[in-house]
C-alpha cells in the first residue's frame, strides 16, 4: 500500500517536470488521446490529476467523449475502473498514432540497477526474474567492457509473435509487443525464437501471487503474473497510457534512458526530463540496434559506450539464490 | 468365375495353418496380465511425478529460462521420428513392390500408432498450462509451426490407424470363428470389426484400392510430420538450430530410429510369439540392409550438419561445436555418432552380422543413440544464447534433467509399450490372408 502511494507520488512528480521541460508536450497529448477512448462520457482519472493544478476550487476539467473540455464539480467525479474485457481490448489495440521507441545510452550506464529494481517492483518479479537486465558486455579481448541494460527490443518483425500458436503474444499498433497471460499456453516457443533472451517463464508461483490473486488482469502491466505463463518487458504500457515514462526510464539516476514517440521524432530523457530529437540523437551519437543482421527490426536503439567519464567497475559479484517452491 | 477368395481346399488349408500359428498368441494369459500389471504400476508411479509437476509448476524440472526446452521436447522429437517407421516399411518399401515387408508391415504400423499417439501427450507434459490445450483449437494461428505440427501428427496418427486396421479386416473375419476359449468381449469385437467380411473378390478389390490410397497419402503426411517437427527448431535464429537441412536431416534420422524399433519388435515377436517361420532370418537380413542404407544417408546429413559449420566456425557455431566435440557434451556426442551410427553401419555390412540376435543388439544401440541424438539436438543449442547469461542463480546456466522429469518421460515410454502390447496381444501381429496369398503365389511360381 505504502509503495503504491510512493509510486503515485513519483508519477505526479515526473509529470510535472515533463510539463515544465518538454518542448513538444507530447506526453500530455497521450493523456488526452487516452481520454478520448473512454466511453459514456465518464470522467477520466488521469485527466483529473493532470488538470488538478490549474482548475478553480471544487471543479475539474474533463474531456468528454465528443472531445469537449467541460468543468464539473469534484463531487460528481467517480473513480473509473475498467473491467477485464476493456483492459484486454484496449491492451491489444494500443495507443493510436504512437510508435514508441527507446534509446539506451551505454556511455552513461554504471550498473546502478535502479531500472531493474523499479521494473521488478512494478511487475512483481523476484530479484533474478528480469524484464530488463543489465549485462556486462565485452565483445573481444581488446574492446572495453561496458554495461548494457537489455529490455525486450519490441521488434517490428518479432520472431516471438510469429511462432506463438495462440496469439498470446502480439504486436500493437504503437509498436509495443505484449504478452497476454490469460491466453498463453506455456509452450515456450517464443522463448526459443527470441534472439535477445528477453522472455522469462514462471516456473513456479509468481512471488506475489496471493496478494495479487483478486486483481483484475491488466495486460499492459501483466499483473497478476501467472504460473506456467510467459512474462517480459512491456515498455510499461500501463504508464504510457497514463502519459508517463516507463518505470525503468524514470528510475535511472544516470540519464541512460530516453523514451518517446518515433512519429514525433522526440524522445525524453528519464533522468533530466529533457526532450530531444530522436533522429539527431541517433545521428550525433552513432545510434545502432542489436543484431541487425537478424532482421528483427528492434524498437530499442543503443548509443555506443564512448567517452565514458567514469571507470568501468564491475563491482561485487552478486549471488542469486533460487527460491524453492 | 469364382467370386470368393480362399475357397479352394488348398487355400483353406493354408489359411488354417497360418491362423493356428498366428492366432495362438491372441489370448489373455497370465504372462500378459503380469506384464500389463507391471506396466500400469510403473505408469502410476510416474504419473504421480506428473501430478507434482502440475501442482508446483514446471519448476520441478531442470528447465529454466535459458534452456527452456529439454528432455520432454527431445523425447517428443524421438517419438515422432520413430513413428515414421510405419510409413517407411508399409508405404515406401511396400509400394516399390517388395513382398518381404508383408509379414512386418503390421508390426511397423503398431509401432507408428503407439509412438504417434503418445507424442501428442508428451507435448502436453511440456506445456506450462495444459489446462489451456483447447486454446490451440480455439485461438490457433496458422502462422505458427505448432499448429502445423498438431495438424499433421493427428493426420498421421489417423492414417496409421486406418492402415493398420483396413488390411486386418479379412483377418478378423478369418479369426472370429477360431477364438474358442478367448474372452467374450474379444470375440464380439472381432465380429463387429470384421464388418461381415465375406472374402468376396469385390471386397478385396475395394480394400486394395483403399489401402493403396492410404499408402500414398501417408507418404507426404509422414514427411510433413517430421519436417514440421524439425522446423520447430529451424525457424528460430538459434545456433545449432538455424539450419536449412534440418528437414531431411530429421527425416533420415527418423528412418534410422524407426528401422531399429521395428527390428527390436520383430525379434521380440519372433522369439516370444514363436513366429520365426514368418519373421524369418531372411526378413531380418533384408531389414539389416535397409538399416545400412538409411544409416548411410543419415551419416551423410550428419556430415553436412557438422562439417560445414565446423569449417566456417562462425562465433556462435564455434562455441556450440566446441561443446559438442570436446566440451560438456563430447562423451554423449561421440558415443551417439560412433556407437549409435557408424559402428552399426559397418557391422551390418557383413552378412554374418545380419542375423536376428546380433541385429537385436545393434538395434538397441541405434535406438538408444537416436534418443540421445534428439537430446543433443535440442538441449545444447540453447545453452549459449546470443547475449550472455548473467545475474541468475547458478543452476540456471547448465540444464540438468530432474528425477521428476525423467519419471514423466519414462511414463511416456511405458505408455507406448502398453499400447503396443494391447494391439499386439489382442489382434494378429502378422497378416494372415496376405501371407496365404503370398504362399499361393510362391506355389504358382514353383509349379
Ligand atoms: S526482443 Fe524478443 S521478445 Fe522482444 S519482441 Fe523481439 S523477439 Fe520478441
Ligand atoms: S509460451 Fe505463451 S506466449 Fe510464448 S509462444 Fe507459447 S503460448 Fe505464445
Amino acid at each position: 500500500m505504502s509503495r503504491e502511494k510512493k509510486e503515485e507520488g513519483n508519477r505526479s512528480n515526473d509529470l510535472d517536470r515533463v510539463i515544465e521541460n518538454s518542448r513538444r508536450d507530447f506526453l500530455r497529448k497521450v493523456t488526452l488521446a487516452g481520454a478520448v477512448t473512454v466511453t459514456g462520457g465518464a470522467a477520466i482519472y488521469s485527466g483529473h490529476r493532470f488538470e488538478k493544478a490549474k482548475h478553480r476550487e471544487g471543479y475539474v476539467k474533463v474531456l468528454t467523449e465528443d472531445n469537449r473540455l467541460v468543468e464539473i464539480p469534484v463531487e460528481q467525479m467517480r473513480d473509473f475502473k475498467p473491467d477485464l474485457k476493456m483492459l484486454q481490448s484496449r491492451g491489444r489495440e494500443g495507443i493510436p498514432g504512437r510508435r514508441w521507441v527507446m534509446v539506451i545510452d551505454l556511455s552513461k550506464c554504471r550498473n546502478a540497477r535502479k531500472c531493474v529494481e523499479a521494473c521488478q517492483s512494478a511487475h512483481h518479479l523476484r530479484p533474478y526474474e528480469y524484464h530488463i537486465n543489465t549485462l556486462v558486455m565485452k565483445e573481444s579481448v581488446n574492446t572495453p567492457a561496458y554495461f548494457m541494460p537489455k529490455p525486450c527490443q519490441h521488434c517490428d518483425n518479432p520472431p516471438c509473435v510469429s511462432v506463438c500458436p495462440v496469439d498470446a503474444t502480439f504486436k500493437r499498433q504503437d509498436g509495443v509487443v505484449l504478452i497476454d497471460n490469460e491466453r498463453c499456453i506455456g509452450c515456450r516457443f517464443c522463448m526459443a525464437a527470441c534472439p535477445y533472451s528477453a522472455r522469462i517463464f514462471h516456473w513456479q508461483e509468481p512471488t506475489q501471487h496471493e496478494a495479487d490473486s483478486d486483481k483484475e488482469y491488466d495486460v499492459e502491466l501483466n499483473i497478476p503474473q501467472k504460473k506456467g505463463t510467459i512474462t517480459k518487458c512491456l515498455f510499461s504500457a500501463d504508464r504510457l497510457r497514463e502519459g508517463m515514462l516507463p518505470y525503468c526510464v524514470s528510475a535511472c539516476p544516470n540519464g541512460v534512458f530516453y523514451f518517446g514517440d518515433e512519429n514525433e521524432d522526440a524522445v525524453t530523457n528519464g533522468t533530466t526530463k529533457m526532450t530531444v530529437r530522436l533522429s539527431e540523437l541517433l545521428e550525433n551519437n552513432g545510434g545502432y540496434r542489436l543484431m541487425p543482421e537478424l532482421g528483427t527490426q528492434p524498437r530499442v536503439y543503443y548509443l555506443p559506450p564512448k567517452n565514458r567519464i567514469f571507470e568501468f567497475e564491475e563491482g561485487e559479484k552478486r549471488e542469486y539464490k533460487e527460491e524453492k517452491a | 468365375m469364382d467370386a470368393i477368395r480362399f475357397n479352394t481346399p488348398e487355400e483353406k488349408g493354408k489359411i488354417n495353418s497360418l491362423a493356428t500359428d498366428i492366432l495362438r498368441n491372441v489370448r489373455i494369459n497370465t504372462g500378459f496380465l503380469l506384464w500389463m500389471g507391471f506396466l500400469f504400476t510403473l505408469l502410476a508411479a510416474c504419473l504421480f511425478a506428473y501430478l507434482i509437476q502440475l501442482r508446483k509448476g514446471l519448476g520441478v524440472t531442470g528447465l529454466r529460462d535459458f534452456t527452456s526446452w529439454g528432455m520432454y521436447i527431445a523425447n517428443f522429437v524421438f517419438f515422432v521420428a520413430t513413428s515414421l517407421c510405419g510409413m517407411l516399411i508399409s508405404s515406401v518399401l511396400g509400394l516399390i513392390g517388395y513382398k518381404w515387408v508383408k509379414p512386418i508391415s503390421r508390426i511397423a504400423e503398431i509401432i507408428a500408432i503407439a509412438f504417434a499417439a503418445v507424442a501428442g501427450l508428451v507435448i502436453i507434459s511440456d506445456m506450462g498450462r495444459p489446462d489451456r490445450l483447447p486454446y490451440v483449437f480455439m485461438f490457433g494461428r496458422v502462422q505458427s509451426p505448432i499448429l502445423w505440427d498438431v495438424t499433421v501428427v493427428t493426420t498421421y496418427f489417423v492414417l496409421s490407424l486406418l492402415l493398420w486396421f483396413f488390411p486386418m479386416i479379412p483377418d478378423l473375419a478369418i479369426a472370429k470363428d477360431r477364438l474358442e476359449g478367448r474372452p467374450k468381449f474379444l470375440v464380439k469385437a472381432y465380429e463387429i470389426l470384421s464388418f461381415r467380411w465375406m472374402h468376396h473378390e469385390v471386397q478385396y478389390r475395394l480394400l486394395g484400392q483403399a489401402v493403396r490410397i492410404l499408402l500414398i497419402l501417408i507418404i507426404p503426411t509422414a514427411f510433413a510430420i517430421h519436417t514440421v517437427t524439425s522446423w520447430l527448431f529451424a525457424v528460430t535464429p538459434r545456433v545449432g538450430w538455424d539450419s536449412t537441412i534440418f528437414g531431411p536431416y530429421f527425416i533420415s534420422g527418423a528412418f534410422v530410429s524407426g528401422t531399429a524399433a521395428v527390428i527390436i519388435a520383430m525379434y521380440f515377436f519372433r522369439v516370444n510369439y514363436r513366429l520365426g517361420k514368418y519373421l524369418n532370418a531372411e526378413t531380418f537380413e533384408r531389414m539389416g540392409r535397409v538399416m545400412v542404407l538409411v544409416g548411410i544417408v543419415y551419416f551423410y546429413f550428419n556430415l553436412n550438419e557438422f562439417l560445414v559449420p565446423g569449417y566456417k566456425l562462425k562465433t556462435g557455431d564455434a562455441i556450440h561445436l566446441r561443446e559438442l566435440f570436446t566440451g560438456h557434451y563430447a562423451a554423449m556426442f561421440w558415443g551417439i555418432q560412433i556407437l549409435g551410427l557408424i559402428v552399426p553401419i559397418i557391422l551390418l555390412l557383413f552378412k554374418q552380422i545380419r542375423r536376428p540376435l546380433p541385429m537385436l543388439i545393434i538395434s538397441l544401440f541405434v535406438l538408444v543413440g537416436s534418443w540421445f541424438k534428439r537430446y543433443i539436438i535440442v538441449v545444447p543449442g540453447q545453452a549459449h544464447p546470443n547475449l550472455p547469461i548473467q545475474n541468475v542463480p547458478v543452476e540456471w546456466v547448465v540444464y540438468k534433467p530432474t528425477l521428476i522429469e525423467t519419471a514423466v518421460t519414462v511414463a511416456s515410454i511405458v505408455l507406448v509399450l502398453i499400447i503396443i502390447t494391447i494391439l499386439a496381444k489382442l489382434f494378429p501381429v502378422v497378416p494372415i490372408w496376405e501371407m496365404a496369398e503370398e504362399e499361393s503365389e510362391k506355389d504358382k511360381i514353383t509349379q
